[in-house]
């Protein structure tokens, strides 16, 4: 086989120096997607550095701040009584993730490290500018039926795959990072990348930094809320379209509004342009309509994935809906 | 339901082994000295190997040997064998993207895998075919007649009728994805004999492929296969990796275990064919069929011809004067397919019956009307009786069961919300097969019944149906009934396949119960017993520990040339479609099986609910996806390759007539396993048309076909 050395450490300062000197070092938590492409030949590290036992499980509010610690189980972070009070969107979008077995297993760190799904990433045979940088996109002209509509370059058509971080895009999130010259903060939002001509770079992570926290402001976005992931089955499927929504409502009128969408960039995708619009707006089925229809702008399809042009706005109109219906 | 705690004669006999883990599957067994195999695949669709670098895989560490056509070790048999199967490690020639072309093997499976990555394979590409969709419209390539033209009354007929329905019905490549993955150990000794640990529907079947593969006597290949994880069709074949391990073994002189990946799974071991069909359908004013016209096109492999019965439900399913099938595969650079659960019939009904569907909506006719309109009291094709078929008597359960009343003619008639709901019904149907087998009775003066056959039992309760069987006819509980199976020195049967284990063998058991009574009655006259003395005191006064009856059964009532035989089921199903999103979700189902007696209500009734989640996941989740410019699949995982999960599965209502058919076998017992599935499909795509209005003609029905539809 090929080996590699397991290191462990309970001491965050001690894994950033044993990943920031060595190339081929890298973190291992819940490994629910880094073993795979290990097994697959994707990737190939020489060392592992488990950080399974690092001090970074807590949840916690200080100063109507959540702070999650980035080893918090998708599982755990999703049963938390604030999180429930206080950031139902969250909850909901982490419940729709993976499985139960995988969220038992992934952290809140590892969830934002997650690889894209895309088969051409996966085999190592295919043409893949994410994988081997200059070897072409499989997808263009290939399956792209769960690929990007927004953001797209000729490169790199990948989705990121998560659920859990449409929600902390939705959710003003910030990321805070820990490196060998100490921590730094940077919002949730610019986290991830789009690909762009450096595809093989998924986020702004630099080599050896560490995520070692969240850290999301208390909003009054907790009651008219929803996350809606259309998918090709109910659970254990990626999404085709994810919509996170979350409206703040007075006297019918929208005086806050939040709105991300999964499954259709490299990177959680926020809706920046539709809630500009919603914002003072009434509740209407005729403004969400406007609002959904302002979102893709600039939205393009590669084949089989044009019927996300449709389903996207539908879904924008469909969380909406929902989310103001709850009481 | 019987549990742990409260015993029911009816339960699955082996259920606790299965969920406590003490039930053993083939890839479980450790023999002394087991090596490990791993296979190396090509990465080209078509071609020739032009060079194996081997070199730094058998050099690294605990590699004891990569095989491959450079090297391959005698296969005896190879060359009496015809051109069709594909020959592993016979030739430089690639037939398929992921075709199995070396195998390494090392002293664990983590060192073969590496040493399996070291392989380096060099290749002169070919020009290669694998779009069947095109290929049914291009003309030049080739397509062969996989049955011969079939044409009762006038040819095409349906295009004279009044009402004509004319459309096309596509379905993809189906994986059969049984949890278990394919494999086998195989430990070939140095006299000659091999003892293999198999996955496999037919023990004997097994057995004899490889004793023919290596010219040697069957006796010298004992094949073990207790337990199966899942077969649906798969394991009705000894695969050429099965072959390919048995080989590793006789050349390194070490039981070899071979178990493959799951993306091997989607290359090595067959699949459900991608479909084209086209339904020509004609009908008078008042809804009287006149014209079926069925022409189907399956795809097949180039170096194997593959056929199933995808037209022949069209020939008697409906009384028509003037029905015509064409059937046609195409041969194209992919592994070859093989039957999958349902095979051919499946396929078939997803076409007829959204033709019927469709007709009906035409005709502004409850599509179960319609269906009853035109139900033939004789079939049709033969113009002979059925043995026995219920199918109005199913249509009033089921409908009844489902809430039919609730449904409208009109689609988008019911709305809740956001989602549309929609109504939907179609048969099933399929041969009721019956064999020859052989089984052994062993009645032990303990009390005991031990009964020992050589058929396999893949999930549906073999074991179960049997000794409910036996139990019956001897008085005797059935916890002192062992039946054995999964053993190639046992009394020989034929493979589990095509719904016919429980009518071939079960009619054996029949017949070695009738043959042992008859001898313990015997023996009691001989003491001067009365006549219906019990076995155990029988065999005690005549001091046997014990009697014994092997019997071959006959095939078939003498009588049964006189009827067709079939089983048939009617599925209803309720779905809601969302509006804004396309999302199909089946909300409620009810199967009912017209298959004669039910000898084991508790493992029948898992029959057919397995057969309803295969049926979602025929209708809605399940496509295998190849990138026809590299011939490769895309989706060969199980995250990507979508099988339902409990999430999108309700409640599934099933429903027997459980009433016996006369001619079939003593129990009166029509098979099940494929009707369970058969007609699922069709009944889904139904009910989404009902719903909204939209006919999906193509399998899988995702969210995306029914938004854009």
């Amino acid at each position: 086989m090929i080996n590699f050395q397991y290191l462990r450490t309970t001491v965050v300062k001690t894994a950033l120096g044993l990943v920031s000197k060595d190339p081929k070092a890298t973190f291992i938590a819940g490994g629910t997607n880094l073993v795979d492409l290990m097994k697959r030949g994707v990737t190939a590290p020489e060392k592992l550095i488990d950080i399974n036992h690092l001090p970074l499980k807590q949840i916690e509010l200080k100063n109507n701040i959540l702070h999650i610690g980035a080893l918090v189980s998708n599982s755990a972070l999703a049963e938390n009584a604030i999180v429930a009070a206080k950031f139902p969107l969250l909850m909901l979008a982490l419940q729709s993730g993976a499985s139960a077995q995988l969220r038992n297993v992934a952290t809140v760190g590892g969830n934002m490290m997650q690889r894209t799904r895309c088969g051409y990433f996966y085999d190592t045979t295919m043409p893949c500018n994410k994988r081997e940088p200059g070897t072409g996109c499989g997808a263009i002209g290939g399956y792209n039926r769960m690929h990007a509509i927004f953001g797209t370059s000729a490169s790199c058509i990948a989705v990121h795959p998560s659920d859990m971080c449409v929600g902390l895009a939705a959710l003003d999130a910030q990321v805070v990072i820990a490196g060998t010259k100490g921590e730094r903060k940077i919002n949730f939002v610019d986290f991830h990348r789009l690909a762009g001509t450096t595809p093989e770079k998924d986020n702004n992570l630099q080599k050896g930094e560490l995520i070692v926290r969240l850290e999301i402001p208390v909003n009054n976005l907790n009651k008219h809320i929803h996350y809606l992931k259309v998918r090709d089955r109910s659970s254990y499927a990626f999404a085709l379209v994810s919509v996170a929504a979350a409206l703040e409502i007075k006297d019918g009128s929208i005086t806050n509004v939040r709105l991300a969408m999964g499954g259709v960039a490299h990177k959680p995708w926020r809706l920046t342009t539709a809630e500009a619009f919603l914002k003072g707006k009434t509740a209407t089925p005729a403004n969400f309509e406007e609002a959904a229809k302002l979102a893709m702008k600039d939205a393009k399809g590669f084949g089989e994935n044009d019927f996300k042009l449709k389903l996207a706005p539908n879904s924008i109109i469909e969380a909406l809906t929902i989310a103001k219906s709850k009481a | 339901m019987g549990n742990l705690f409260f015993k029911d004669e009816n339960d699955r006999v082996d259920g606790v082994d299965k969920v406590t883990g003490k039930a053993k599957y083939f890839a479980e067994y450790q023999l002394p000295g087991l090596t490990y195999g791993v296979l190396v695949t090509s990465t080209i669709t078509k071609g020739k190997i032009t060079a194996i670098d081997s070199k730094a895989a058998s050099g690294a560490p605990g590699v004891l040997g990569v095989l491959s056509h450079l090297n391959k070790p005698s296969v005896a048999g190879y060359e009496a064998e015809g051109g069709a199967k594909l020959k592993i490690f016979y030739t430089d020639q690639v037939l398929f993207n992921g075709q199995p072309i070396a195998l390494v093997v090392a002293d664990t499976f983590e060192r073969a895998t590496f040493a399996a990555s070291l392989v380096k394979v060099t290749y002169e590409k070919g020009a290669f075919n694998t779009d069947f969709e095109k290929s049914i419209k291009d003309a030049s390539v080739k397509k062969l007649q996989g049955a011969a033209p079939y044409v009762r009354g006038v040819e095409n007929a349906y295009k004279t009728a009044e009402v004509q329905v004319e459309q096309t019905y596509v379905m993809p490549v189906e994986t059969h994805n049984p949890m278990e993955l394919h494999g086998i150990i195989a430990d070939w000794r140095p006299n000659d004999q091999v003892t293999v640990y198999a996955k496999t529907q037919g023990v004997k079947a097994t057995q004899n492929t490889i004793a023919g593969a290596f010219k040697i006597p069957a006796e010298s290949v004992q094949v073990n296969s207790e337990f199966v994880g899942g077969g649906f069709g798969m394991a009705l074949r000894t695969w050429p990796l099965e072959i390919a391990t048995v080989m590793a073994s006789k050349h390194l002189k070490k039981p070899v275990k071979l178990v493959i990946t799951r993306d091997q799974m989607f290359t090595m071991v067959g699949n459900r064919p991608a479909a084209h069909q086209k339904i020509g359908l004609g009908a008078t004013k008042d809804g009287k069929i006149t014209g079926i016209t069925h022409t189907a096109f399956g795809q097949s492999s180039t170096y194997e011809n593959f056929t199933e019965g995808v037209v022949n439900m069209s020939k008697f399913m409906y009384s028509s004067e003037n029905v015509n099938t064409n059937y046609y595969i195409v041969p194209l650079d992919m592994s070859v397919p093989i039957w999958m659960r349902g095979p051919g019939e499946a396929t078939g009904a997803f076409a007829l019956e959204s033709a019927i569907d469709e007709m009906a909506h035409a005709l502004d006719m409850d599509p179960l009307d319609f269906r009853i309109k035109n139900d033939p009291e004789k079939d049709p094709a033969q113009n002979r009786p059925f043995s026995s078929k219920y199918i109005k008597e199913a249509y009033k359960l089921g409908s009844a069961k489902i809430g039919w009343d609730k449904r409208k003619n009109k689609p988008r008639s019911i709305v809740e919300g956001s989602w549309n709901v929609g109504y939907g019904v179609s048969i099933g149907v399929f041969n009721a097969g019956r064999g020859r087998a052989s089984v052994k009775g062993i009645l032990k003066a303990d009390g005991t019944l031990v009964l020992q056959s050589a058929t396999s039992d893949i999930g549906p309760g073999t074991g179960t149906g049997m000794g409910l069987i036996a139990s019956k006819l001897m008085n005797i509980p059935t916890d002192k009934i062992t039946f054995e199976l999964g053993d190639s020195s046992l009394p020989p049967a034929p493979s589990q396949g095509g719904s016919a284990t429980l009518s071939t063998v079960g009619s054996a058991v029949n017949d070695v119960c009738v043959a042992l009574k008859a001898t313990i009655a015997e023996l009691a006259a001989n003491s001067n017993m009365d006549a219906t003395s019990n076995f155990v005191d029988v065999l005690k006064k005549n001091n046997l520990p014990m009697i014994e009856k092997t019997i071959q059964s006959s095939q078939n009532n003498p009588d049964a040339k006189n009827y067709s035989m079939y089983s048939f089921s009617i599925h209803f199903v309720q779905v809601k479609v969302h509006q804004l999103t396309g999302v199909v979700k089946v909300s409620k189902i009810v199967s009912v099986g017209d298959s004669g007696k039910i000898v084991s209500p508790k493992t029948a009734r898992s029959q057919m609910v397995g057969g309803a989640v295969g049926g979602i996941g025929m209708a809605l989740t399940e496509e295998a996806i190849l990138d026809n410019r590299y011939g490769r699949y895309v989706n060969n995982n199980f995250a990507d390759y979508h099988v339902p999960v409990h999430a999108d599965v309700p409640e599934v209502d099933v429903i027997f007539i459980d009433k016996p058919d006369p001619i079939v076998n003593p129990m009166g017992a029509k098979g099940m396993g494929e009707i369970a599935i058969i007609g699922f499909a069709g009944a889904v795509a139904n009910a989404v048309f009902n719903a909204t209005g939209k006919r999906i003609r193509s399998l899988p029905i995702t969210p995306d076909k029914v938004l854009m539809g």
